[in-house]
């Protein structure tokens, strides 16, 4: 990235993006009180959100539902409505945010095919389907509003949950809920809290809301594809009960085609107990793809799926190349290769990880933040995303000289680190977040990995006395 | 927190709600949590591989209990918490730290308070029966995380969840 690249980002805000924030954000507060009585405030919020939907399809049903929720009636079917609203919203400023940052990088992004109307998705699921129960709980959490979310109500998310865990299909539904419950149990009582993360539980609400609709679309255009691919970095992703390795690398398809930005991710179910580097332990099932990562090497993939920009990573399909430097990679391949857009479902700003590589001094601030300058021009960098399986830590990438990242948006621009070089005692350092992949490699941390003891093997042994089988 | 930095706090998508759970060593108490209103998890025997202590203390109430996972009473309880209430206070601190524990059970605690153990004593706590088997199922659902099969797509919805170095 270039000083000017980072201009074009701070100067360019989309046009409408900050219209349409305040309307996301005072359907939020709504939220934070509950529908069961909608004050004022809330009935004008509910208003500007049909009013900026107004003249699209989804125009007529969001003032509908914006008026019989007004008027007390709030069914599910009405929240569902809002939940589609508030996204189709969040999915203009990521389509917007995305625009804007292809244009400032002079990134090139193939467009989403275009689908047969008649081929997309089935029609809702049915009343009594295995997400109703996630669907019901849903509705109840926004009646009562987050303010009103108590330990019963939390309990009551049990078997919904157990439920959606239980259907392949519903995985995403599960994940999100344990995720939002774990959050509210440790918030609870919610009306004490001094502050409300207003955004982000409305997101997860009104994502987890459409998630019970229908079993989202696959993505067309899908095929298989051979060729290298080299990993300019892994981000990693957990919460409570799942963790996700996400590579973002370059593919260099067999056939000789332009090199392509693709995503490709593993992961597992876990248990609360099982963090730091532990959680690379349950992901063993993919040894080519851990070994790539802590290895800093190519792999060669044969006949693999891929998805718009998702590869589906299939061990057995996948050899362990020459050895690859992602900061090479990034500089040699990261300007020409095409990008992928991301499916209709998914956009929303929280979607947008675009690997980049900066070259630039990183200032500390007083209070701890720091920045990455390049020719004057500040990049906020993101802290709070470095992994605890990872090496990477704040004083280190204070220390670097290239970060190579993930840049982001979350009401502004920062990028997440996913690689640094760095110079510690004047001797030069490279650290990645999948340097630990395939075991830790630093003496401190692993032995304090090994105090604690092997938290999966415990538990399995628990598992093989108590299950009932 | 200044006003402006709550404003802005309203507006992220990603923000830490919750410290993530801190390792500890699961031999002696594999289950702990903070849920349904109470501190309550499982305690292994320390006589006998098969059997488990499940055991309790209720936020609004500070009721305790521990008995077997067949509903047994644990032989310890003689009018103040018994060594696996001990042990599972004891760990839940570990696991979570003693400020959150202790909000949870809504105990007041100062600087002093540095154990499960404590904070139990910092308790006007009674004893009052309550079914294990409701807190075994969640130990065995618990378990059963380990063996659901990995989902075959990519989980969008972990973006709103990036793993964090904080607690390492
Ligand atoms: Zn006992």
């Amino acid at each position: 990235m270039r000083g000017t690249q980072v201009a074009a980002l701070r100067d360019g805000v989309p046009a409408g993006l900050p219209d349409i924030l305040d309307v996301v954000a005072g359907f939020d507060e709504a939220l934070v009180r509950g529908f069961a009585r909608v004050g004022e405030q809330d009935a004008a919020a509910l208003a500007a959100l049909a009013g900026a939907l107004a003249g699209t399809p989804l125009g007529d049903p969001v003032a509908e539902a914006a008026g019989k929720v007004t008027a007390g009636s709030v069914t599910a079917d009405h929240l569902a409505v809002l939940a589609g609203a508030r996204s189709a919203l969040l999915g203009a400023a990521h389509d917007a945010l995305l625009g804007q940052l292809d244009a400032a990088l002079g990134r090139d992004r193939s467009p989403w095919p275009v689908t047969d109307p008649a081929a997309t998705p089935a029609g809702p699921e049915p009343a009594g389907g295995p997400a109703a129960g996630a669907r019901a709980w849903l509705h109840e959490v926004a009646v009562s509003g987050w303010r009103g979310v108590d330990h019963e109500l939390l309990t009551a998310a049990g078997t919904p949950i157990e439920t959606a865990l239980a259907v392949p299909g519903l995985r995403r539904l599960a994940v999100l809920l344990d995720g939002l419950t774990a959050e509210l149990r440790a918030s609870v009582p919610v009306g004490t809290m001094p502050q409300v993360p207003a955004r982000r539980w409305a997101d997860l609400w009104a994502r987890g809301m459409l998630l019970t609709q229908a079993a989202p679309p696959a993505a067309p255009g899908t095929g298989t594809v051979s060729g290298r691919l080299l990993p300019l970095g892994v981000d990693l992703h957990e919460h409570d009960t799942a963790v996700q390795a996400q590579v973002h690398a370059i593919l260099e398809p067999a056939d000789g085609g332009p090199p392509r930005l693709v995503r490709t991710t593993v992961g597992a179910a876990k248990v609360d107990t099982i963090v730091g580097p532990a959680v690379w332990g349950l992901l063993r099932a993919c040894p080519v793809l851990l070994a790539a990562l802590a290895q800093r090497r190519a792999v060669t993939v044969t006949d693999v799926a891929l998805h718009g920009g998702d590869l589906r990573w299939d061990d057995g399909r996948a050899r362990l190349g020459e050895p690859a430097d992602p900061f090479a990679t990034a500089r040699v391949l990261l300007g020409p290769a095409t990008a992928a857009p991301t499916a209709p479902l998914d956009r929303h700003p929280v979607a947008i990880a675009e690997p980049v590589l900066l070259e630039g001094r990183v200032v500390r601030d007083d209070d701890g933040t720091l920045t990455v300058d390049l020719d004057g021009h500040p990049v906020a960098v993101d802290t709070d995303r470095l992994p605890a399986g990872g090496p990477l830590t704040p004083d280190l990438v204070a220390a670097a000289t290239a970060l190579l990242g993930l840049l982001r948006w979350d009401d502004g621009w920062s990028v997440q680190p996913l690689a640094v070089l760095a110079t510690v005692k004047k001797q030069p350092v490279e650290a990645h977040n999948g340097d630990w992949a395939d075991g830790v490699t630093d003496a401190r941390v692993a032995k304090a990995e090994a105090r604690a003891g092997d938290a999966v093997a415990v538990l399995r042994e628990r598992a093989g006395r108590l299950l009932r089988r | 927190m200044a006003d402006a930095d709550r404003a802005a706090w309203r507006r992220r998508s990603v923000l830490r709600v919750v410290a993530p759970a801190r390792a500890r060593k699961l031999a002696k108490v594999p289950f702990v949590e903070l849920a349904d209103g109470r501190l309550q998890g499982v305690v292994s025997s320390g006589t006998d591989i098969e059997r488990v202590y499940v055991s309790s203390v209720t936020a609004t109430t500070h009721a305790y209990h521990c008995s077997t996972n067949n509903n047994r009473p644990c032989g310890g309880l003689r009018g103040a918490p018994c060594k696996h209430l001990h042990a599972l206070a004891d760990e839940a601190v570990v696991q979570y730290g003693v400020d959150r524990v202790a909000r949870y059970l809504r105990v007041e605690v100062d600087d002093t308070v540095a154990t499960g153990r404590q904070v139990l004593s910092r308790m006007d706590t009674r004893h009052e029966p309550t079914p294990a088997a409701v807190v075994f199922s969640r130990f065995l659902r618990h378990l059963a995380y380990l063996e659901l099969p990995a989902s075959p797509a990519p989980l969008p919805e972990l973006q709103w969840f990036p793993s964090t170095v904080a607690g390492r």
